[in-house]
């Protein structure tokens, strides 16, 4: 009996003292609940966005950077200048910086990181990026040459993207475990599963970040990141996954609701190529069928601004094409008959394991049976998702969204899963690549989102909010995600 | 005696009610479980909606008597596919012995061996979530169960007078396992059946729950509980119906199979596996 | 005796092999890349090409079979494909969450069911002994990841004593780290109590009605002290037996636990790398978890001969 004793006073302890609560004085830290933990933390290796959510910006940074608004900045390349036939671009770089292990950073790391990105034995996810780059070439330790094979009109702002950050040649093959970067923090420790932790840089090349170090807590359960939330154990949640949750948050003085927006189109992405998808007439009907109000607010609790084209609103050159195909039964059950199929047909919708998809999966299937097409749904994981529908377009319907910034050229690409690709929207693309002027480019990104919308290639839903839940008292958090980041170069504790 | 036969009337009684649910869900449910209405979603609950409404605006009270349809289903199906494999197993290991004992029996253990939820998880995950596969990676873990039993009681039964007296009189192995060994372990397989019943119950709840069970739009009190967690401060009883559902179910089965047991054979002393 | 353990050590070398062969054959037909998963989204064909070949997904299925069983035999476990770590390490790292849930779990158990039956066996056929069993029947009802629902409802969200998730790490002090288990611990516990409450209570009454207690008895033994002196000691080979079995269960079964409470455990780990195709995880885990409920059930094998010789000589 004695063991049984000895077991309830330990019982009785930890019930004591979890009531005593810690009310501790803050220190000069942050920290931020994710969602997801990234499997390794080489940006330049995976494409997985919870590896950009930390370490872009703050361990890692590129030749340029993008900033909160989406506009291309200066970062280590402190300027560049473009020749005009705009085939050559040279690189102006930072002096005085250093990676996190004391290397100093100058022209021949720049054409390491960026020979390797675009080698035959490259494992970047966005190979496509340096696609472009004939050759690269040192030509003094602060100045890089970057020589274009064509035109390519993103080209500074790709290479402010993640997966092209600069890393050095001495430690390239550890950062996937051992991050070392030349950004305002430095990597502390990895504990798995758990979270991840930085320090601030003493010898950051740049103004230096206020915040003495950021721990990156992972809690994707929502219920759990709203009880963190409440008893401070996490200072901000730069993505709250628990949005159903806000009501019991709002008008709490402690806490700041900030909807941002992303560059997540959410669609019903619909296989072009297969019967009787590639009428357009059946995908005129789908997109009447869709009532944009009722899916907003059960899929995504009514955040989320609707879009009418692969387009993100917060763009300047964004048209509003939801009245493209508005919602209407009559419309999308004529369509259907004039298509062949006055007794609508059967389909399937695979969803993929994220809350937008299943429960918009749910109420588009409803929506759609309405005008008659019958679909059943097919839950699957990621790794499926993938590998059927994305890699090898086995697929009629699915629910996705597309987080990666600029990406409407994706429709140009000719075995890009909704098998689209007509050759009037790839001219577009084409276009673009050449234009290298805001006022340019945005008659054509206006034409390409017209085509789109009217071609209505896949159901477009709506723009991915990014829901910000932090301590009212923590500054200079991005309100928007332009790319997929949190920058915390710019964060501070006001004092109360 | 007293206690067996309350048992068996509760247990009688839980289970003849969930029986119901499902059955009457098959003809009618006050609403469609499956019409989602987002603009009448978590409604708390009222004379229109007994169980409220949950995020979807479906009415609970319907999805919990369609969810009664899939989660009896499921279990029985796989208590069967456990009885239709495992016996014959078990009776044959027991009537062949040696090396065939031997491996049957040595095959039960590494499958009892394996962690069964994980390869639950496993096998769904090669053959894609859903009812069938739910009810097929249930059934596997109820094979050895059976076939351990059956072979047990079996044994036990082969010296017996008899089985002897058959065996003088001509009757091979096969039929002597069918004519008069398997009359003799029916009451036991049939309590062992109720309690594999209600654990499958329980597992296909578990696999609902993770996301691996039946597929919307058809209810399952499993998903219902992990889609309405995150409601509970707002909606409890979204939470609070298919939890009470699954519990009704599983004291039912397992009150009705204690009953069973003390009324078919005071003998019995099985205990249940886990 | 020694001849007995030799042959189930034999049977148990012979299971683990079985084991690796069915784990690597059965993970091998699920469908899904673990390279097309790292490359997500926007993945460059000639990239993923590359990640197939540097991960050694593109050599023939036996060959990878016997480098990874190779390996596993000089306890070399291989290296995740996505954390890029030696998955032994990955394991001993979240087997401090598990293994502390998994004895926190057992030890709640024993310490309801144990006196439970005590006290419902003292008093057999009366209104008590219905009330305990009652409680039994409802404690093995309720689905565990309800009842932790339900837990976070109350202890966390409502009167704010638990945090409803995470783990902060030993790191950060035994007693937060314990403090983090408590609500999962009990989740797991209640179902397991009930389960133990049943089978001790039964053994309890059943040696109750042995010979020697009787004759104890009719010296003038009281039936408190009968029943804890005498019946309990002789009640725990079954309690033991189903101890061993709610070991490799609670090891393996915390997966939905841990996924509700969000502790960086093996079940998180391996349900991670399912969704992943982290297959070497996954192969890992389930080899480490078959290991386990083999040797528990050699334990109590041997348990059972050293507590009865004539085990040791018949079949089980």
């Amino acid at each position: 009996m004695n063991a049984f004793r000895r077991l309830a006073a330990l019982l009785a302890c930890t019930l004591a003292l979890s009531a005593c609560g810690e009310p501790q004085a803050r220190a000069n830290d942050v920290r931020l609940g994710i969602a997801l933990e990234p499997p390794n933390l080489d940006p330049t290796s995976g494409a997985a966005a919870a590896t950009d959510e930390i370490v872009y910006a703050n361990v890692f940074e590129g030749l340029t950077r993008v900033g909160a608004h989406g506009e291309v900045l200066p970062a280590l390349a402190e300027r560049w200048d473009v020749s005009p036939d705009r085939l050559t671009y040279t690189f102006h770089l930072h002096p005085g910086a250093h990676f996190h292990d004391g290397t100093t950073f100058d022209a021949s790391d720049v054409k390491y990181s960026l020979d390797r990105a675009r080698a035959a034995d490259s494992t970047n996810a966005q190979k496509g990026l340096f696609e472009p780059i004939a050759s690269v070439d040192v030509v003094d330790p602060l100045t890089v040459k970057v020589t274009l094979s064509r035109p390519a009109g993103d080209f500074l702002f790709n290479m402010g993207w993640g997966d092209a950050v600069i890393v050095a040649p001495e430690s390239a093959a550890t950062n996937a475990v051992k991050p070392i970067g030349t950004g305002p923090f430095r990597f502390s420790r990895w504990l798995r599963g758990t979270q991840i932790e930085l320090v601030r840089n003493p010898d950051y090349w740049g103004p230096p970040a206020r915040l003495d170090a950021a721990t990156f807590v992972v809690i994707s359960d929502p219920a759990a990141a709203y009880a963190a939330l409440l008893a401070g154990d996490i200072d901000s949640f730069p993505n709250f996954p628990a949005v159903e949750l806000l009501p019991q948050i709002e008008g709490d003085p402690r806490f700041a609701i900030v909807i941002g927006t992303t560059e997540g189109e959410t669609i019903l992405a619909i296989n072009n190529a297969r019967k009787p998808f590639d009428d357009l007439r059946v995908r005129q009907a789908i997109a009447h069928a869709i009532d944009r109000k009722a899916l907003i607010l059960g899929a995504s609790e009514g955040y989320g601004v609707p879009i009418g084209s692969h387009f993100p609103p917060h763009d300047p050159a964004y048209v509003d094409l939801t009245g493209t195909y508005p919602y209407d039964i009559a419309a999308g059950r004529r369509l259907l008959a004039e298509a062949g199929f006055p007794d609508g047909f059967k389909a399937t919708m695979k969803l993929p394991p994220v809350a937008y998809a299943r429960r918009g999966g749910e109420i588009l299937a409803q929506q759609l049976k309405v005008i008659g097409i019958d679909v059943s749904i097919e839950n699957v994981e990621w790794a499926q998702w993938l590998d059927q529908v994305f890699a090898n377009g086995d697929f009629d319907l699915t629910i996705v969204s597309h987080t990666e910034p600029r990406d409407i050229a994706i429709y140009a690409r000719d075995d890009y899963y909704f098998r689209y690709a007509k050759p009037a929207f790839k001219a577009l693309m084409a276009e673009l690549d050449l234009a290298g002027d805001d006022a340019v480019r945005r008659p054509v990104l206006q034409a390409a989102q017209r085509m789109l919308a009217e071609d209505a290639v896949n159901g477009f839903l709506f723009q991915l909010p990014k829901v910000g839940v932090w301590n009212a008292r923590l500054m200079g958090q991005w309100a928007n995600a332009p790319v997929q980041a949190n920058d915390l170069t710019g964060v501070y504790w006001q004092e109360p | 005696m007293k206690r067996s036969s309350a048992s068996l009337a509760i247990g009688l009684a839980f289970t003849a009610l969930i029986l119901a649910a499902a059955g009457l869900s098959l003809v009618w449910t006050p609403y469609d479980a499956e019409l989602i209405l987002v603009e009448q979603r978590l409604m708390p609950p009222s004379a229109a909606h007994w169980f409220g409404t949950d995020q979807m605006g479906r009415d609970v009270l319907s999805m919990i008597l369609g969810g009664a349809r899939n989660s009896i289903a499921v279990a029985l199906v796989a208590a069967g596919i456990g009885l239709g494999a495992g016996v014959p197993l078990g009776l044959f290991a027991a009537a062949q012995g040696g090396i065939v004992d031997e491996i049957v029996m040595r095959s039960n253990d590494l499958i009892f061996a394996f962690p069964a939820l994980l390869l639950a998880i496993l096998i769904t995950a090669i053959a894609g979530p859903g009812a069938i596969n739910a009810i097929v990676a249930i059934g596997i873990f109820n094979i050895p169960v059976f076939a351990r039993l059956a072979r047990g009681g079996a044994l036990a039964l082969w010296p017996r007078d008899f089985v002897r007296a058959a065996r003088v009189a001509g009757k091979g192995r096969l039929r002597i396992s069918l004519e008069h060994i398997l009359p003799n372990i029916a009451s036991v397989l049939i309590v062992q059946g109720t309690i594999q019943f209600s654990l499958g119950v329980l597992a296909e709840a578990g696999l609902s729950y993770v996301g691996l069970g039946a597929q919307p739009p058809a209810p399952s009190w499993g998903r219902m509980l992990a889609e309405s967690q995150t409601y509970f401060a707002l909606a409890p009883w979204l939470a609070l119906a298919p939890g009470l559902a699954i519990v009704t179910t599983v004291l039912g089965l397992n009150m009705l199979g204690d009953g069973l047991r003390d009324l078919l054979d005071p003998r019995i002393r099985r205990e249940r596996a886990i | 005796m020694v001849r007995f353990l030799a042959g189930r050590a034999l049977a148990l070398v012979i299971t683990l092999l079985a084991a690796t062969l069915v784990v690597f054959l059965v993970l091998n037909v699920v469908p899904g890349d673990p390279a097309a998963y790292m490359m997500g989204l926007g993945g460059d064909p000639a990239a993923l090409a590359e990640l197939r070949r540097e991960l050694g997904l593109d050599l023939p299925v036996w060959q990878r079979y016997f480098a990874w069983a190779g390996g596993l035999a000089m306890g070399d476990f291989g290296v995740s494909y996505t954390y890029r770590v030696p998955v032994g390490d990955l394991i001993l790292e979240r087997m401090r969450v598990t293994l502390p849930l998994t004895l926190m779990a057992m030890a709640l158990s024993t310490a309801l069911a144990i006196p439970l039956a005590l006290f419902a066996a003292g008093r057999r056929g009366r209104a008590a002994d219905a009330a305990v069993s009652g409680l039994a029947q409802v404690g093995l009802a309720i689905p565990n990841f309800w009842l932790a629902i339900l837990l976070v409802f109350v202890f966390s969200t409502t009167l704010k004593l638990f945090s409803a998730g995470g783990f902060p790490g030993w790191e950060a002090g035994v007693w937060p780290a314990l403090k983090a288990l408590v609500l999962p611990a009990v989740a797991l516990a209640l179902p397991q109590a009930a389960v133990l409450t049943r089978v001790a209570r039964g053994a309890l009454i059943e040696t109750m009605g042995e010979d020697y207690i009787r004759t104890a008895r009719a010296k003038g033994l009281s039936e408190r002290r009968a029943l804890r002196d005498h019946a309990l000691r002789n009640a725990m080979i079954p309690v033991l037996t189903i101890l061993g079995l709610q070991f490799t269960f609670l090891l393996a079964g915390g997966i939905i636990i841990e996924n509700v409470f969000y502790l960086p455990g093996l079940g998180r780990l391996v349900f991670q790398a399912i969704a992943q195709r982290d297959l070497v995880v996954v192969q890992g885990v389930v080899i480490v978890l078959v290991f386990a409920a083999v040797l528990v059930t050699l334990a109590v094998d041997a348990a059972y001969a050293l507590a009865d010789p004539r085990v040791g000589k018949g079949r089980r």
